[in-house]
């Protein structure tokens, strides 16, 4: 526990770093976090006191995210993605030999206080893994080596600064690009197009290509800024949803990385178009290791004048500001995001009223994924035309794919949309598969039926992230490793979400243990309807995806497991008795003996 | 003169306890004097209260007491699946594995090594092996992990009035439907 005053004295900066601005309560807790390995119980009640918050909502903050605890972690915190393709390389063994090196149990703190082990949902790294976070930055690619070295590491106290730096090499592997990823565009040409052609010819041209938004929900980009646009206020906001939560997918990061610049002229050609001055890049903590190359972007953009108050020789001006998440899936659900973005815990509102008529603030609010605000920047430079002409009839351009699990080549795949499962299957070098996981674990498990559909939003519609699986895979096990992401990650508030997410986990783990009977098929069935139908929020609503999936097309595989037959459930009496089989039978050589 | 009206058939009705303590038939034997209105509503088949072993061939409601501690409650509990039309887990035993079950936080071998080995005063220690004794399970079960359940009774024990209802309900043909006080115990 460090010592009153000088916490006093650390938090004042750390307030004041924030302009003492309660909105920024969650970046401010964030540093309390990297400062004292947690969040000390006395400097929760003097940042309430000292921004007057409610002390309930800062304690509410800190036991929502997973990034921040109210005990210590160690001074060295590593986390395993916990994803099913991190494990399908082995993560898990990872995890378990590094916690034998150093002698402790995964989520609890050595005695010494000097490291934690513990595992989080995906990182955003699964065409690189097994990877994990150290403190809070992003480990790649990790084998028996580098545990091993970094066992070491930890126990000799290296920084991590010291470490080598190849293992927090991030490769951006674009596998396949389009007109999109091969887009040279001129830093301010989209600006400086838009400008040209004003606001409302601007809007008019992005309705006319199309685009619609790609974090998943696919909706009409132009509608969007136009309803913000309509929308009464003085004062509007655009937000960029950089929480790439989505376990498997990973282009946002390629994107963050490769094209910043056309993220935020987008973000400020919105803006532009809706009468905004100010926004904001919300991005997942995971990926604070972009943050340095995010914010060097900006400032020089500033220079250039293509970023505040000096944009484009002050005819509009607009800045961003970015603000980092604390690991919690929900916050890529826009109206979570935003709470976020307020410093409160990231919990889906009511919708209606959405976001472009009442966000941030309560203020109308764009808030749109990474690629759509690229994807707008191009369209202004290039015209509606260039963009559709690529795609179908109402998935206008490309799709950004995520390929990752048993593939020869993961990595970020371009292609326009209407493309069949089976070509993108040829070209990523996949053997015999089994099943994938398209959309990720919201999106849906489709088996070989399925190859000859189309990737698109009238048929099958994605967030990019397209996890392949083998026939070396176990189906259930997948299953079971996404509902229990759904479980760790359902936010609690609505009670079909938080109960139903937690029986579907417990079935399905009843389904592979080899306990469960039809009628517990049934029951899943009934659960995953129930948590579909009546939860708050997109979470609940897809959480019972995986699961409804698996008993739609691999009901066999389900059907497999169940050693009870169609009725009761299985007990194997025999495995029952191998202990009191073991001690009669030495309990019997032992009286020959004697 | 009047055509004979037909009588409903008497449900018949089975009980038998596994690793339990008998507080549960107990509790049922707190209907007190009903126990004879229920007499003449239904018959009783196999039970520690009629002394009768084994179910008949058909039996429409059998209640369990207790959870499975060893390999004959697991052939008992079967049987009386097999019988039953409808089986009642009865109590925190057969629903949960209740007090038997905080065994399971140890293996098999160290709760008998500490009961017949390792305690003080032990004269001639050595663990019983004995074809009479059941073998002992390696954990103890609640009844709804070997067969299929369908209705409970929670409580340790569950209170007369609950066992009254779910009787007089099913002999009605209604579903049963627990008072909130004879469901919730703290």
């Amino acid at each position: 526990m460090p010592q009153s005053s000088s916490l006093e004295r650390v938090l004042t900066r750390i307030s004041a770093r924030y302009r003492d601005e309660p909105y920024q309560l969650l970046q401010m807790l964030r540093a309390v976090q990297a400062s004292y390995s947690h969040v000390p119980q006395s400097a929760m009640q003097f940042l309430a006191r000292h921004l007057g918050v409610p002390l309930s909502q800062v304690q509410g903050v800190v036991e929502f995210y997973a990034f921040l605890h109210e005990t210590p972690r160690g001074r060295y915190d590593v986390r395993f993605s916990d994803n099913i393709t991190d494990q399908m390389l082995g993560s898990r063994g990872l995890c378990e030999r590094l916690c034998q090196h150093l002698e402790l149990t995964p989520g609890q703190p050595r005695a010494d206080g000097k490291v934690t082990v513990d595992y989080t949902s995906c990182t955003g790294m699964s065409d690189q893994g097994p990877a994990a976070l150290v403190n809070g930055l992003a480990v790649t690619r990790l084998d028996v080596g580098r545990i091993d070295e970094m066992a070491d590491l930890i126990d000799a106290g290296i920084a991590l600064e010291a470490w080598p730096r190849d293992w927090f090499a991030v490769r951006d592997h674009i596998r396949r690009s389009g007109p999109m990823l091969d887009l040279q565009m001129a830093p301010g040409a989209a600006l400086e197009a838009a400008v040209a052609r004003g606001a409302s010819s601007t809007l008019a041209e992005l309705a006319r290509s199309g685009l619609r938004g790609r974090g998943g929900a696919g909706y009409l980009t132009a509608h969007k800024w136009r309803f913000c646009l309509e929308a009464p206020g003085m004062e509007r906001f655009i937000v960029c949803n950089a929480d790439e939560g989505e376990p498997g997918t990973f282009k946002d990061r390629v994107l963050l990385t490769r094209y910043a610049d056309a993220l935020f002229e987008g973000m400020a050609l919105a803006g532009f178009v809706v009468g905004a001055r100010e926004g904001f890049l919300y991005l997942r903590g995971e990926y604070e290791y972009l943050l340095p190359h995010l914010e060097s972007v900006l400032e020089r953009r500033r220079e250039e004048g293509l970023l505040g108050g000096n944009l484009l020789g002050s005819r509009v001006g607009f800045d961003i500001s970015i603000h980092l998440g604390a690991g919690a899936y929900i916050c890529g659900e826009e109206s979570a995001l935003i709470e976020s973005l307020e410093g409160k815990r990231g919990q889906a509102r009511v919708r209606p009223p959405f976001p472009a008529i009442r966000g941030y603030a309560d203020k109308p609010t764009v808030v749109n994924n990474v690629q759509t605000f690229i994807q707008a920047a191009q369209i202004s430079a290039m015209g509606s035309a260039w963009f559709a002409e690529q795609g179908t009839e109402k998935s206008r351009g490309t799709v950004l794919l995520s390929i990752s699990g048993d593939v020869a080549r993961r990595g970020v795949y371009e292609y326009p949309f209407g493309v069949t499962v089976k070509e993108v299957l040829a070209d990523c070098g996949a053997g015999a598969v089994q099943a994938i996981q398209i959309g990720g674990p919201s999106g849906h498990l489709i088996g070989a039926a399925d190859f000859e559909r189309r990737i698109a939003f009238e048929d099958l519609p994605t967030t990019g992230s397209l996890m392949v699986f083998d026939w070396s895979r176990d189906v259930v096990g997948v299953v079971q490793n996404f509902s229990r992401f759904f479980q760790h990650e359902s936010c609690g508030f609505c009670t079909p979400c938080r109960v139903g997410t937690t029986v579907l986990r417990q079935l399905i783990d009843k389904v592979a243990s080899g306990h469960a009977s039809a009628a517990d098929l049934d029951e899943l069935e009934a659960c995953g309807m129930v948590t579909r139908s009546l939860s708050h929020c997109g979470l609940g609503q897809t959480a019972p995806n995986p699961v409804l999936d698996g008993l739609k097309r691999f009901r066999p595989v389900l059907e497999a497991k169940l050693l009870g037959g169609t009725d009761g459930p299985g007990f194997d009496l025999d495995a029952e008795l191998s202990e009191a089989r073991k001690i009669s039978d030495e309990s019997l050589k032992e009286g020959q003996h004697g | 003169m009047n055509a004979p009206t037909e009588q409903p058939a008497r449900l018949t009705v089975a009980t038998c306890s596994l690793a339990g303590c008998f507080g549960c038939h107990m509790s049922f034997l707190d209907v007190d004097e009903r126990i004879v209105e229920l007499a003449q509503l239904v018959t009783f088949d196999r039970s520690p209260l009629t002394d009768v072993k084994h179910c008949s061939e058909r039996v429409d409601v059998g209640l369990i007491e207790g959870g499975l501690c060893n390999v004959e409650n697991v052939e008992v509990l079967r049987e009386f699946r097999a019988s039953c039309r409808y089986l009642v887990a009865v109590g925190s035993c057969a629903i949960t594995g209740g007090v038997p079950a905080v065994r399971n936080k140890f293996t098999l071998e160290s709760c008998l090594r500490e009961a017949y080995i390792d305690a003080p005063g032990i004269d001639n220690p050595h663990i019983p092996c004995d074809p009479e004794i059941p073998l002992l399970l390696n954990k103890v079960r609640p009844i709804h992990e070997v067969v299929r359940v369908d209705y409970v009774l929670p409580g340790c024990p569950p209170p007369a009035e609950a066992f009254w209802e779910l009787l007089t309900a099913l002999i009605a043909g209604r579903e049963p439907e627990l008072a909130y006080e004879h469901r919730r115990f703290d």
